[in-house]
């Protein structure tokens, strides 16, 4: 019995600082508009939805990788699957759910595309460093 | 022996926890966390001795049992101790720094009381058993000292977004082991496949924590109620 409390109240907590913490990610580069470059290349517009977050990411695979970008985008896209994960069950019996992990996921691309315009700036300079050499 | 996918986490886990250290020393962050490297510094000294001692005595040995439990416990220690140095962090600018330390060693001198409690009727091996006991304990309080932690941060709207992850950090630690051992206290059958968890869980901490010294500068600012999930 008291194993099972200790187990639910783990589980609740665990979601909330898991939550926490990937919004406090994210929570930088919201503040960080997107470049014309990679509102060119993504053809997003401010607010990001959700639906573009495959495409972000895909175009993320294509850069050359920084490497202390590489937990953060894993983490970022773990969180994106909960949140879809949380839509598809809690949010059938909570409807609010449903506007809050959408607006969620939209950050999780927001956050995508910044990555993308850092790596598109980083594989700028990679190939401005070759030419001189 | 562990098997090559154990001594790659372990590996991982190791090299993250002086990647703590190593980042902690390049940003000046020694000092101002000065417990949560020294409970890096320690597991990087318990890893160390842990493989020595397996490498001597093998892994089914008394020796590295004994060693693994009791390191394991003054680890669990030492992280409630570095727990409660972010406790004094949050609170410092209501001079509460003695009273977050009485309380911290009464409680921690409580849940050694509750423990030797559960285990005192065991008549061979006691301080094994309380040893374990007590570590399980200490997880669990620390998860909920997080958890009073973290609303204390919501509630004196700190910002500093470094000391922010850390606690959200040791949060999630906290609740996956808390979540472990209870899954493995309900389920005793599949205890080999809860093992696997632990040391998975271990390289998420030094990992976040790294992170935290090496990307977020100190001055760095965020809103914690835009974090809350119930607010």
């Amino acid at each position: 019995m008291m194993a099972a409390v200790i187990l639910v109240c783990s589980i609740i907590f665990l979601l909330q600082f898991f939550i926490s913490y990937c919004r406090s990610l994210i929570a930088s580069s919201s503040r960080e508009s997107l470049s014309q470059e990679v509102q060119d290349v993504t053809g997003m517009a401010r607010p990001a939805s959700e639906e573009e977050f495959a495409r972000v990411v895909q175009l993320l695979q294509l850069c050359p990788e920084r490497p202390e970008e590489r937990g953060e985008v894993s983490l970022i896209r773990a969180y994106f699957r909960m949140l879809g994960v949380m839509r598809s069950s809690l949010a059938r019996i909570v409807p609010s759910l449903e506007r809050w992990t959408s607006s969620e996921r939209g950050q999780c691309t927001h956050f995508a595309a910044v990555v993308l315009g850092r790596r598109i700036a980083f594989s700028r300079n990679l190939f401005a460093q070759q030419l001189n050499n | 022996m562990p098997g090559l996918f154990a001594y790659l986490i372990w590996t991982l886990c190791t090299l993250l926890e002086a990647g703590v250290i190593v980042c902690a020393v390049k940003k000046k962050a020694v000092r101002p966390y000065f417990f949560l490297n020294l409970y890096m510094a320690m597991s990087l000294l318990v890893s160390v001795g842990r493989y020595n001692i397996l490498q001597h005595y093998g892994l089914v040995s008394n020796q590295y049992t004994y060693f693994y439990y009791y390191s394991d416990t003054l680890l669990t220690i030492l992280l409630y101790f570095a727990l409660t140095s972010l406790y004094s962090h949050v609170f410092s600018e209501m001079n509460a720094e003695q009273y977050v330390k009485l309380g911290a060693v009464l409680l921690l001198g409580g849940t050694a009381l509750f423990s030797y409690g559960v285990v005192h009727q065991a008549e061979s091996k006691l301080v094994t058993h309380f040893v374990v006991e007590l570590q399980q304990n200490l997880y669990f309080v620390g998860l909920v000292l997080t958890y009073v932690l973290w609303f204390a941060v919501l509630k004196l709207r700190e910002t500093r977004t470094r000391l922010i992850q850390l606690v959200l950090s040791l949060g999630v630690y906290f609740s996956l082991l808390a979540a472990n051992y209870a899954l493995r206290n309900l389920y005793p059958s599949l205890t080999a496949l809860f093992q696997i968890l632990p040391p998975l869980v271990g390289c998420f901490l030094p990992a976040a924590w790294a992170y935290a010294f090496w990307r977020i500068p100190e001055e760095a600012r965020l809103v914690p109620a835009r974090l809350a999930v119930i607010r």
